[in-house]
């Protein structure tokens, strides 16, 4: 190829950029922004509005942000289990851009739980990580999904990068029912559950109302995160497509 | 070559023959031969079963000078290391598994012959059980004989637990053995996908042992067995139904 090709063809690739770049819709819209509002509106009422616990302080004020991530990081992961099962069912690449949006999301949500658990472990429990059950598996979850969006970077071809994740998106969901066994028959540390449990929830309604508040803020995170990374992934496959047409043309 | 053998097995083994072995039903007979395609080519070269087992021992070795004999007993290191260093040969072996079917492109004559699809993964899984049991038949022992480990009341429970956790470990490594291999990163993400999934069998395995070990009432081990059980039991399902989907189509 000679010099003035070259040229052609970067100048071909670059207005192939920029008629990608062209009705593209702004990454950070009207949801991102509502999330955002909802989450800052959520701590001023944790850390302002919501009285201090008697033994553990301000230290359990992290429990607004540490438990609707957790929560919402299992939602990820449900939603990557059932659109991979679809993705190999229907074959719908909107199914397989789900999972991967939510799988990222899921991640991000989990290294906010074994951050946040951490911070929090130090002044109450005494040290900052212990191999507690619930701990243990929060790790797991992390690396099982780590691993899921390494195999994903690690495959050009989208037809098998999805059917790939697929089968591990399946897999790492079945494999957590024996991790979760695994460990609990270790002892566990961890506070038992005081929302979610068959008797009343036993904590102050205040409190309770502001970790409700915080989880639907982080429901709200979930959904505008995901929805930023899927239209993200799409744009990726348009450039994939454009830069792979080029390569063809020349 | 001397082996009279040879140049049949060659043949056999690269393509299916209806005539191989006409007692058992199709499914068995195309996984029985493509596990023995395999196990010939390891017979011939040795290469991965003697890189596994120099790898165990070395493991066990290394593991005794990681701690201090004054303040741990050997014995109470030893289920520990023994499963440990299962899980890392073991996956030496799975690395190679669809790795050989690299060459010439292999794997496309595979896919071509007229075989299920779960028939490649169970063969492949049977080879790779085979290779993980090969290699315990030695290791174990030499556990027991470095670390001073008296195996003569349990070795019956143990070669049990060996066999359960070698099911599990295979039936999920064989099956990111053929995804690995087809990626950019190639061996590098088998460990990376697989090891979250030996937890709970190199759990279950280390945690069986050492109730063994120390003689404590069966009722103590029986919960971990179970996990072990259904891990294998979801696990060799799954990935078998799994497989055909990792395969081009």
């Amino acid at each position: 190829m000679t010099t003035p090709d070259i040229r052609a063809a970067h100048a071909q690739a670059q207005s192939a950029r920029t008629e990608a770049a062209k009705g593209r819709p702004a990454l950070v819209d009207g949801w991102i922004i509502a999330a955002a509002i909802a989450v800052i509106a959520a701590y001023v009422r944790a850390i302002w509005f919501t009285p201090a616990e008697a033994t553990q302080g301000l230290a359990q004020k992290i429990y607004y942000l540490h438990l609707p991530a957790a929560l919402n990081a299992y939602l990820a992961f449900g939603v990557v289990f059932v659109t991979s099962i679809v993705y190999l069912w229907l074959r719908d690449e909107r199914a397989d851009r789900v999972a991967e949006s939510s799988a990222e999301v899921g991640l991000l949500f989990t290294t906010v739980v074994l951050t946040t658990g951490p911070i929090w472990g130090k002044p109450i429990w005494g040290t900052w990580w212990t191999w507690d059950a619930r701990l243990t598996l929060t790790l797991f979850l992390w690396f099982i999904y780590a691993g899921y969006v390494v195999l994903r970077g690690a495959i050009p071809e989208p037809a098998q990068r999805a059917r790939y994740s697929a089968v591990l998106g399946i897999l790492g969901a079945l494999l957590i029912p024996f991790i979760h066994m695994s460990v609990y028959l270790f002892r566990t540390l961890h506070p038992m559950p005081i929302v979610l449990k068959p008797d009343r929830p036993s904590l102050p309604p205040e409190m309770l109302h502001t970790l409700l508040f915080s989880f639907l803020a982080f429901v709200l995170v979930y959904f505008a995160l995901v929805r930023a990374r899927y239209r993200l992934s799409i744009e990726r496959a348009r450039a994939a497509e454009l830069e792979a047409a080029l390569e063809g043309g020349r | 070559m001397s082996d009279p053998t040879f140049r049949d097995t060659t043949l056999t083994g690269a393509t299916p023959r209806e005539s191989e072995s006409p007692v058992l039903p199709g499914l068995l007979a195309a996984t029985w031969l493509i596990a023995s395609k395999d196990l010939a080519i390891e017979f011939r070269t040795r290469t991965a079963f003697f890189s596994a087992l120099v790898f165990a021992l070395l493991g066990l070795t290394i593991f005794f000078f990681a701690w201090d004999p004054t303040a741990v007993a050997a014995i109470d290191l030893a289920p520990g290391v023994l499963w440990v260093i299962f899980t890392f040969s073991g996956l030496l072996g799975l690395q190679r598994s669809f790795g050989v079917e690299q060459a010439d492109r292999a794997m496309d004559a595979l896919l071509a012959a007229p075989v299920e699809r779960e028939a490649i993964y169970l063969g492949k899984a049977v080879a790779n059980f085979l290779f993980v049991v090969g290699v315990q038949v030695i290791a174990i022992p030499a556990v027991a004989l470095f670390y001073n480990v008296p195996l003569g009341s349990i070795w019956l429970s143990l070669t049990g637990i060996a066999v359960l956790a070698a099911l599990g470990i295979v039936a999920v490594g064989t099956l990111f053995s053929a995804m690995a291999v087809n990626t950019r990163l190639a061996e590098l993400l088998l460990p990376m996908l697989s090891l979250p999934f030996f937890v709970p069998v190199v759990m279950a395995a280390a945690q069986t042992t050492s109730r063994l070990l120390a003689g404590r009432p069966e009722a103590e081990a029986w919960p971990w067995l179970r996990i072990l059980l259904g891990f294998d039991l979801v696990f060799v399902v799954a990935c078998a139904i799994a497989f055909p989907y990792t395969l081009d189509e």
